[in-house]
């Protein structure tokens, strides 16, 4: 699975060590970003077909395709549901987050 | 020297010096009084004599994205707007400052509407000084042509990376005609490094820019804004001390001091007015009057402690501003005061005048100078005044 990775974020010591203006290396995540989900798509894989149409139009790119079929990465599904919509088969249900 | 010399408009001086400075990259809208800056341009990049990529946008929202996005990937870059275009361009503005994007741009000062005006004063560039831009304001074309060369070199200077104004007020100096000398090319070329920007990447090391931050980091990087700005201060005089021994004309740094030495009243100006006042300055020295003038040239950064030395002997100042910050005082004169209250005993006043392209004349300076320098007359003065009203108000 070739899914974005928390790196730790070292605070910078000094003012020199942050950079001149907005600009870093690309793909340095210090955090998940989920926390305002209410509710989650949760896959039936005995209906999904493996058609790919939720991995093509997750906005998010949280779908990814995996050993059975297709993931959710829930580190960063924000619980659109346009995966549940755009199911051609209603294999994507959307369930209430109990937090 | 042996300078070509042409005689053009201020906004025909603008072009000449965008194009000798080489940006890679020129977006701009047309408007009223700058619509020559970009006609010139046009034309340059059509007969083949400015070679740069010039981006026919659809609003100066876009002109200022599109140079700022060319910016960030190390291009030179140059727009010019005026009035309203400013005014919404004022979202890029703040954005170009924050990513340490140096954009060079000209704005020729012009009302802002309503009541509607196409005339000139400065309440469009003033109500944008937190912007985070440095601006400079000139008083004529050839000053127009050097600044918008220096503008690169100072805003691209690794200490500061800081976008740039270039002010010209509206028609007194975008659509009046002067002999100006014209900065040989390879001479431009010696005096203009290269900009090295920053955010260089490459498929090897992809970056991330234009990035949002939590509370726990954004305050560093606003404070180092500031920081690149105070520092553009010493990067300003080099500047125009370099500039100066290449091209034998200096603009003495951030200000410009006329008959301080002895004055016992200084007027403070910006911009065009600065040549009437110094006509007048003269006219009443003649007459015995001590009377001097200071030429604010930068208003950020705000040449602070250099205004402090040049007032510090002044019994009174006053200060012109063509702008007013509803419900308090002219803008240039906040800031103005901000300094003299670190003085003590200098009585100071606001003349509010020029506004919507209205005339400064000889006769309203002179006015001015008198209610300094008389106690009689600024006793019953109020702090902030306007001249040359067309008709009686209640105070």
């Amino acid at each position: 699975m070739n899914r974005p990775t928390i790196t730790k974020y070292n605070r910078p010591e000094h003012i020199r060590d942050y950079p001149t203006g907005t600009n870093y290396q690309a793909g340095h995540l210090v955090d998940k970003n989920a926390g305002w989900r209410t509710f989650r798509p949760v896959i039936d894989k005995e209906t999904c077909v493996n058609c790919l149409v939720c991995y093509l139009v997750c906005p998010d790119g949280v779908i990814f395709k995996s050993e059975d079929k297709v993931d959710i990465d829930y580190d960063f599904c924000k619980g659109c549901g346009v995966c549940a919509n755009e199911c051609n088969v209603d294999a994507i249900k959307m369930e209430k987050e109990v937090k | 020297m042996s300078q070509k010399k042409v005689f053009v408009s201020g906004d025909e001086a603008v072009a000449l010096g965008a194009r000798l400075a080489r940006p890679h990259v020129v977006a701009a809208y047309p408007i009223t009084p700058q619509t020559i800056v970009v006609e010139r341009i046009s034309e340059m990049v059509e007969d083949g004599s400015f070679n740069t990529e010039f981006m026919h946008v659809e609003s100066e929202h876009s002109a200022i994205s599109a140079v700022m996005g060319a910016s960030a990937v190390g291009a030179r870059t140059f727009t010019a707007t005026s009035s309203q275009g400013l005014a919404y361009m004022a979202e890029g503005l703040h954005y170009a400052s924050g990513g340490r994007f140096p954009v060079v741009m000209m704005n020729a000062n012009r009302s802002l509407a309503l009541p509607w005006s196409i005339f000139g004063d400065l309440r469009d560039s003033l109500s944008l000084l937190d912007s985070g831009w440095i601006q400079v304001y000139v008083e004529n074309a050839q000053e127009a042509l050097d600044m918008t060369i220096q503008a690169y070199k100072i805003a691209e200077h690794k200490n500061v990376l800081t976008p740039f104004m270039v002010n010209l007020d509206g028609f007194i100096l975008t659509h009046t005609y002067e002999e100006i000398h014209l900065p040989e090319q390879e001479k431009v070329d010696q005096f203009l490094p290269a900009f090295e920007t920053p955010n260089k990447m490459s498929p090897e090391e992809p970056k991330n820019l234009g990035f949002s931050t939590s509370p726990e980091d954004n305050m560093e990087f606003k404070y180092q804004q500031h920081k690149a700005m105070m520092d553009s201060m010493e990067i300003i005089k080099q500047t125009d001390k370099e500039f100066g021994e290449l091209f034998g004309r200096y603009y003495h740094d951030v200000l410009e001091e006329y008959k301080t030495e002895d004055a016992k009243a200084v007027l403070i100006t910006v911009g065009s007015v600065t040549g009437t006042a110094r006509v007048v300055v003269d006219l009443m020295r003649e007459q015995g009057k001590k009377v001097g003038l200071i030429k604010l040239r930068y208003l950020r950064p705000f040449p602070k402690e250099e205004l402090k030395e040049a007032v510090k002997h002044a019994e009174v100042i006053g200060v012109l501003d063509k702008d007013i910050s509803f419900g308090y005082e002219g803008t240039i004169y906040t800031n103005v005061r901000s300094v003299l209250s670190e003085l003590s005993g200098i009585r100071s006043v606001n003349f509010v005048g020029g506004m919507g392209g209205r005339d400064i004349s000889k006769t309203d300076i002179g006015y001015m100078f008198d209610s300094m320098l008389n106690p009689q007359t600024t006793e019953k003065q109020k702090n902030v005044e306007f001249i040359n009203m067309g008709v009686l108000t209640d105070e």
